[in-house]
Parts: C-alpha cells; structure tokens; sequence
C-alpha cells in the first residue's frame, strides 16, 4: 500500500524526537539505495537550503515616538534613504538603496561598498545606527526635524519581509559581446569566456518541490539565521517547466516566494550584505524550506538531482537587457558544477554566486531543529499558485 | 637607484608584443622578472622590478601599448570572517589561485598562484579579498 502522512503525524513524530529528517541530498542517496517506497516509508521530512544574492529583500522598522512627536515623511538610515510614506515612525528598508552621494556608476564600474543590504546586517549585528528624519509639522505631529542613534534593540518593531526570494532557478548568464560586461550576475567576461550561475541546484527549496504540493502561505521555514515564514508567493511568480526547443521538459522555473520574519531573532551569518561592480548593493539571505514527505510523489520530487535540473544559458550583452526572446540552450546543475559547460561549440568555465557550501550547512541546521524537536513543520493556510494555474509575465508599455 | 616593483597586466591582443626586449633596448632598464604568467591571446600578468634613470618613460611607453601598470602591493589576503564560499571569484582569478575544490564547492585561496592582479578585490560581492600593503 502506498504512504500516505499527515501533517499532524509527522509533526507527532518530531515532537517525540522519533522523525527522521534529512537533507534533500542525503535523500538522493537514501533513494539510490532504497528506491522511491521505502525512502517515502522511513523519511518524514527533508531539507533544503540556499544562500544567495536576493535583491529584493528588506526590512520594516518602527522607531517609536519621540517628544515631541515627528511624523517622519523621509527617513535615513546611515545615509540611506528607507521608505517612510506610511504611518509616523514605520519605514521600510530595502537592501538595495545606496547612500546619498554615493558616485554609483558615475566612475564605471561603481563599487557599491555600502547599501541596505549592509546596514540590515548591522542592525542584526546590534551596532549602532544614525537615524534622520524630517517632516513637515503637523498639529499632532509638531516636530519636523530629529537626528539620532538606535541599535535594533532599541526599537519597537525590526520584520524583515522580502518580496521576491528563493528563485526556483535562474539563468545561466554570458556575455557575447567583446567587452567586460558587468550585471547582478556578476562580472561577464567579454567574447563568452565564463558564465555564472545562481542556484544550489539539487538542494535549492523551490526546485524540490516544483509543484507547491506542500510550499505555501504561512509555512514555517529557517529565515537568516532565525525562523520566518512563508508570507505570500513572491512578486514575478511565474511557475512553468521549462522545455527545450524540441519540446523536452527540463524541470521547473519561475517560482518565487515573499518571507517574512522577526529580524531581531535573526544571525549575520545569514543576512549579509554585498556589493555587485557596476550593479548596485544587496543583501545575500540564507534560507531553508522543510519539505514533509506525505506521500511518494513529493519524496520523487524531492529527489531530483542535479543532472535532471536544468539552467537556460542567457546573454546579457544583448537578450536580456532588451528583452530579447529565446536562449542559448539550456545547462543542467551537474554540468554547471563541473565547472566548465560548451556554449555555441566554445569551452567556458563556470562560477556559482549562490554559495553551496552555506546551502548544505542551511540544510544541516534546519534538520538539526527539526530532530532536536523544537521546529515544527506547518500545514500551509493556502498552497501558492502553481505550473497549472498558467500565470504569465505582463510586460510594461512605454 | 632602488628597484621598482611593477604588476603589467596584458589584455589578449597586448601579450604578443615585445614589450620586455623594448624596455631593455630603447629605455635601457635593467628588469628582473618576478611572477609572470603570459599565454598567447589571453589575459597575462607580469610582476617585474625595474631599475633605470628612463624608469619613468618606460612606463609612459608600456601604458601607451596598452599594457596595464600598477604598483606592486604586498599581497592579497583573503578574509575568512568574509568569505562565503560563492565561487563567484574562480572564473575571475586568471591564475586559478582561487579555486573550487569538488564536489564539496568549497573555495580555497592558494597564495603562491596569486599574482596580485586584484581583479578580485573588486569583484568579490563580500569585500573578502583584501590588499595587504
Ligand atoms: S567571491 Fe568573495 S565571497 Fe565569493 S568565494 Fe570568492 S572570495 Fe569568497
Ligand atoms: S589578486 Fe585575486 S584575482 Fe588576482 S591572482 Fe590574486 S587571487 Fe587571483
């Protein structure tokens, strides 16, 4: 007869420290082994990690009032602009804003030392951060101008909430054009001489469950360190599976999640800042998702390796700044790992930016918190749209 | 006259010329060559220290073929505290001084290999790669 699991079972399980958890890869080999059945019998969840470059992350904040009050219309954090048009005293931080002044790319490449990015990992390291605010006077808001310091324990409210995370997968970037090129993907040798990658492949949470059989609204998962929670689909979520130009299925793409969770609880080793030459700043965000093993469909999904899971080969000299259709062909995980894939007949060596290395450790530590008993899975409110609810990208005119 | 140390970095279409024999015949340097590490139509670097009263003209000479001249710095150390094991640098570092060990995709920084070029420095998104005077 074939496994079924509920929720509820498993997180019995976990409580009596009686579950047997473990990493996505240590699945792949459970299945080599025992196949799909027995694998599906004796695991009850599985692990997934990544720690990447995510852009689109950042953090609300609210201050408290001072005497007298201010309503705060713009706010500046170490010189950072945050977005405060909303109630007196919120803001929202996002990890890609760079100071004022800074030269951006006025002396190409900019540099980017310092961004939002940067200072959310110093409000989570506890340093001391210069707030300035100004505002026109309001009757019940008389005050129009404040310069102070906080650390993040002395504010009311820290949530880090990121719109678009955890990119199912992500393109294969090169650059076909004769000079440097430089992206969000990195640095892009000219005359297609090396090509980047972001994903940590067969460990990667949305590539583990290509569906959202078990991923969705409010799923408890491991959030820079700390725990957060799944708080919506992600902005730009397109979920399909991808094909080749005969018509060859090459695994997912598109999927991505917005998370949300309590900053004050969370660890820089896993909410760093970075700095993209000639791109802008960021913050590189470590994240894991449980994925509970209720029947032998997610265990099949769950153990997809890396040799199954494919990248599209992208050029940014050309196709994808003006959005230009179509690829260079696709790449799978196993050969980008390798460290040399061919493109158009040429040799070229490969670099990750999504650290692999970090992704195995994130799987580790939320495996530990699952056997140790104290992290337990959550049944989604609602599971998030999927490949069959068919969404398409809308394009802006103009 | 104290020795200089210089980096020259070549570009692909700078490495074939005979910028060394130049530097001896026409500007009468004495060069010592350090680290050097040339191959046709690729990136080279050459890490020299001159010694010369045309010390100043034979680097005017060597920016005007097109060849990159910086000062020689101590070296290049790379912060671990920093260093998150992306691998972004690897494709980067023309002399594989950066490197990825298999299948564990961890980094690894061998400073014999490492010929001081910086292209690191700036592209490492972690500021790990640090210059050490
Ligand atoms: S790019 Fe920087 S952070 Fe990434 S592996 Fe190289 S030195 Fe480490
Ligand atoms: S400075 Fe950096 S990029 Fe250049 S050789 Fe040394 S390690 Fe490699």
């Amino acid at each position: 007869m074939s496994t079924e699991k509920t929720y509820a079972e498993i997180n019995e399980k976990i409580k009596n420290g009686k579950a047997v958890v473990m990493t996505a890869e240590e699945l792949i080999a459970l299945v080599e082994e025992k196949g799909f059945s027995r694998a599906t019998q004796e695991v009850d969840v599985v692990t997934t990690g990544t720690f990447s470059p995510m852009c689109s992350s950042g953090a609300f904040l609210n201050f408290g009032h001072s005497e007298p009050r201010i309503r705060m219309q713009r706010v500046w954090l170490n010189d950072i602009e945050a977005y405060a048009g909303l109630a007196a005293v919120d803001a929202y931080i996002g990890a890609t804003q760079v100071p004022e002044h800074d030269p951006l790319n006025s002396n190409y490449p900019g540099e980017f030392r310092y961004g939002g990015g940067h200072l959310i990992q110093e409000l989570v390291e506890r340093k001391r951060v210069r707030l300035k605010a100004s505002s026109y006077g309001t009757d019940c808001y008389p005050r129009q101008e404040i310069e102070t310091y906080f650390t993040i324990d002395e504010i009311n409210e820290a949530i880090l909430f990121n719109p678009r995370n955890a990119y199912q997968n992500y393109n294969c970037a090169v650059n076909l054009s004769p000079r440097t090129i430089y992206t969000y993907m990195g640095v892009l040798k000219p005359n297609l001489s090396n090509a980047h990658y972001c994903s940590a492949g067969q460990l990667s949470p949305l590539l583990k469950d290509p569906y959202f059989k078990t991923i969705g609204i409010g799923t408890r998962i491991f959030l820079g360190g700390g725990v957060g929670y799944v708080a919506w689909n992600g902005t730009q979520h397109f979920p399909s599976i991808q094909k080749d130009s005969t018509g060859r299925e090459l695994g997912p793409a598109g999927g991505t999640l917005s998370l949300i969770g309590d900053l004050k609880q969370m660890n820089s080793k896993w909410l760093k800042g970075a700095s993209f030459l000639g791109y802008g700043a960021t913050l590189a965000v470590g994240i894991g998702l449980p994925i509970p093993i209720l029947n032998e469909e997610i265990t099949k999904f769950a153990a997809v390796k890396d040799k199954d899971l494919y990248a599209p080969i992208v050029d940014y000299s050309d196709a994808y700044p003006n959005r230009k259709p179509g690829n260079l062909g696709f790449v799978s995980y196993a050969e980008l790992k390798t460290g040399e894939i061919t493109v158009n007949g040429k040799h070229v060596p490969t670099a990750p930016l999504s650290s692999y290395p970090r992704a195995k450790e994130i799987a580790g530590i939320l495996k530990q918190w699952i056997s140790d008993g104290t992290f337990l899975i959550t049944e989604p409110v609602k599971l998030l749209p999927n490949v069959n609810d068919q969404i398409t990208a809308n394009s802006l005119k103009g | 006259m104290a020795p200089e140390r210089i980096v020259l970095r070549f570009t692909p279409d700078t490495t074939e010329k005979p910028v060394i024999y130049r530097l001896v015949r026409d500007y009468d340097l004495v060069i010592n060559i350090l680290k050097a590490n040339i191959n046709p139509q690729k990136e080279g670097t050459l890490v020299l220290e001159l010694t010369g009263e045309k010390y100043q003209q034979g680097l005017e000479y060597l920016r005007q073929e097109g060849v990159s001249v910086q000062p020689l710095i101590e070296g290049i150390t790379r912060n671990e505290q920093l260093c998150t094991m992306c691998g972004g640098c690897t494709d980067i570092c023309p002399t594989k001084a950066l490197y990825m060990e298999r299948p564990s995709m961890e980094v690894f920084f061998n400073d014999d290999k490492c010929i001081v070029c910086q292209l690191c420095v700036k592209a490492c998104p972690m500021h790990a790669m640090e210059v050490r005077f």
